[in-house]
């Protein structure tokens, strides 16, 4: 069973026609196969039309589809005996940031990314990929271990935003995102981000400030959600499809702002059509960019990675 | 009623004359207390209550004067930079948000930089401006931070930065969140030629000022009862859905949980400042301590303006440097 967005009933509509015909064929009666055809390339007309020209909102919804392959569907598909590596060594353990170290085509490295889980138990455990304190200072954790040992560090970014509760802000919530952003950019082995579905703010930026950050087409990045914004400068959370469409928020704005450096294409009709190939081209960009960034040293890769965040907004 | 108070108004004051000019408020009310202050002895108190202590907002330029050595200072002129570079617009276009908030304030926007002494060393201060648009981080405000911490390598100089902000500015979207590595890259430079760094928290610091360079210190000083943290109050209460303690998210809660070093009044900040970069930068007293002499910071200052990339402003009132440049140890209660 397919779940639909709401813009997509039409779609939806068709195929539901479709699934129905198929079944009148079962039944032996007269050859519809025709029809089925027909209806068939009008669906993916649909699909395809409609996916190539989805509204920021839109794409909001997109990136947020349940179905849409998640941090843990890339870890499992991409990465040899992926060994996890778990707690900040202060305080705990926080589900929320998946870490360890595993082989990437060949490759050692340490890989990182925010969960948001697939169902009721798996997202209350992982707080939704809200990350807390001990989340952040896992991956700063992880990321001087990756330093320490020259493997890459490999992030998958996929959050509505860092966790705003009491504990988090009692342990330090600010602190501990401004030392992983800092420790993004102290590194000297090669960073690549991913953002997947969701780059909500400062706990995105977090483990984001990458050599090479990549946008898959349909997810979106921003400073702040599309609610949230509305809420505050609209004084109204109904108007967060307007706000979504004025933050610049898809992969596309970001390209041209120059905050992000590539945009991997999606399957038609997103991400959740089609996992496995949504996770096989973005599996094909990072190989790419790694082996242009392992090619050089730590200290000039470093050195690039900050002056290329250090021009953000200037003309 | 436009007609009366757009034309007729105006024309009858024209014929009565225009009102004194006094202060609009010469009486504040206390926030903390409730008790009416005299401006004057608000102002001559820097805008600490007489009698409850709270502190009130100081404005910027207040804020430098109180801190630098006979309160002269250089102000920095900063760099240009794009306005506006989304077109945004909510229920007003964000640049004619920027043209009311630089009617309002006369600055161009929340970030102002001042170069001069602290007990004597060259200091570099980068304040914010609450007035302008809550003091929320853009571009320009980025770019305060970035001058800041470059001229504070290239003087040898400790860099204080003092927020007094909402977080990020939402106007400038993606870009006001890419401040917050592009800040900490200019303070890892300065971390990185072994010069300290220090963070004044003021009220109030959230968001993505507080999730960036304004928790980064070498030294973390707060004023008393700000409110500092990551996300805001009614964010927090919409998410455990509860009613929040008084005092959470102060700067004495943050002291409490190990964030920030000490927490100072206002009225002692100039000297404990002042010798915690005593101690910093003039490691001995006796000996052949070189202290940074007037001409070498205009030397400085010369070079820079030659290479065009930080044009200095005429500021307030040049001083020499005071006879006596090690400040008195403050008394601090331990507990």
């Amino acid at each position: 069973m397919r779940n639909f967005l709401d813009f997509e009933q039409p779609i939806a509509d068709l195929e539901g026609k479709i699934e129905e015909l198929r079944h009148l064929v079962d039944d032996g009666e007269v050859n519809i196969a025709d029809e089925v055809g027909k209806l068939q390339t009008k669906a993916n007309k649909l699909l395809t039309s409609t996916y190539a020209k989805l509204s920021p909102w839109q794409k909001v919804q997109v990136a947020r589809h349940q179905d849409r392959p998640h941090c843990i569907d890339y870890v499992n598909a991409l990465i040899e005996d992926f060994t996890p590596l778990a707690g900040d060594r202060n305080f705990g353990e926080d589900h929320a940031i998946i870490g360890g170290m595993g082989r990437f085509r060949g490759q050692s490295c340490v890989v990182l990314g925010h969960e948001k889980g697939n169902d009721t138990e798996s997202r209350v455990k992982r707080n939704f990929g809200m990350a807390r304190p001990e989340g952040y200072r896992k991956a700063i954790r992880l990321m001087e271990l990756a330093e320490r040992f020259d493997l890459p560090v490999i992030t998958f970014v996929d959050t509505p935003g860092a966790y705003p509760g009491v504990g988090a802000e009692e342990r330090g919530q600010a602190e501990a995102i401004a030392r992983s952003i800092e420790k993004c950019l102290q590194i000297k082995v090669p960073l690549i981000s991913t953002i997947i579905g969701e780059g909500g703010s400062g706990g995105a930026i977090a483990i984001a400030a990458a050599d090479t950050v990549m946008m898959l087409e349909h997810s979106v990045y921003s400073v702040i959600s599309p609610e949230g914004c509305a809420s505050i400068l609209w004084r109204s959370a109904d108007e967060a499809k307007t706000a979504a469409e004025t933050l610049r928020l898809t992969a596309q704005d970001l390209k041209e702002l120059k905050v992000i450096d590539t945009i991997v294409t999606e399957p038609v009709g997103g991400a959740h059509r089609d996992p496995a190939g949504a996770i096989q081209s973005v599996a094909q960009e990072i190989e790419n960019h790694l082996k242009d960034h392992m090619a050089l040293d730590g200290g000039t890769l470093r050195s690039k990675r900050r002056e290329k965040f250090l021009a953000m907004g200037r003309p | 009623m436009n007609w009366l108070t757009n034309f007729v108004r105006p024309k009858i004051k024209a014929l009565v004359g225009a009102k004194p000019d006094v202060p609009d408020n010469m009486w504040h009310k206390c926030p903390g207390c409730g008790q009416m202050l005299f401006h004057r002895d608000l102002e001559a108190n820097l805008n600490v209550c007489t009698h409850c202590d709270h502190h009130l907002r100081l404005p910027v330029l207040k804020r430098l004067a109180s801190l630098f050595d006979d309160a002269a200072y250089t102000r920095i002129e900063l760099p240009k930079v794009p306005v506006d570079p989304l077109k945004f617009r909510d229920r007003k276009r964000y640049t004619d948000r920027l043209k009311e908030a630089r009617n309002k304030t006369g600055e161009e926007d929340a970030i102002v930089v001042g170069h001069g002494k602290m007990s004597g060393v060259d200091t570099v201060i980068a304040a914010f401006n609450f007035e302008f648009m809550g003091g929320s981080m853009g571009t320009a405000v980025g770019e305060g931070i970035v001058v800041a911490a470059h001229l504070a390598v290239q003087q040898k100089a400790p860099l204080i930065v003092i927020p007094a902000s909402g977080g990020a500015r939402m106007q400038e979207s993606i870009l006001s969140l890419m401040q917050m590595p592009r800040t900490t890259v200019a303070l890892q430079e300065l971390s990185e030629a072994g010069l300290p760094y220090i963070v004044l928290l003021t009220d109030p610091t959230t968001g993505g000022v507080s999730a960036s360079f304004a928790m980064l210190g070498d030294i973390h000083v707060a004023e008393p009862g700000c409110m500092i943290g990551f996300a805001g109050r009614r964010v927090i209460e919409q998410t455990v859905r509860e009613v929040l303690p008084d005092g959470f998210q102060t700067a004495e809660y943050l002291h409490e949980h190990g964030m920030v070093d000490m927490v100072v009044s206002r009225l002692d900040l100039k000297q404990a400042l002042g010798n915690l970069i005593h101690m910093i930068m003039v490691k001995k007293i006796s000996g052949n301590v070189e202290l940074i002499t007037r001409e070498s910071i205009e030397d400085h200052l010369d070079q820079s303006d030659e290479e065009g990339d930080l044009k200095v402003a005429s500021g307030p009132v040049e001083q020499p440097i005071p006879d006596d440049p090690k400040p008195k140890p403050i008394k601090k209660d331990d507990d």
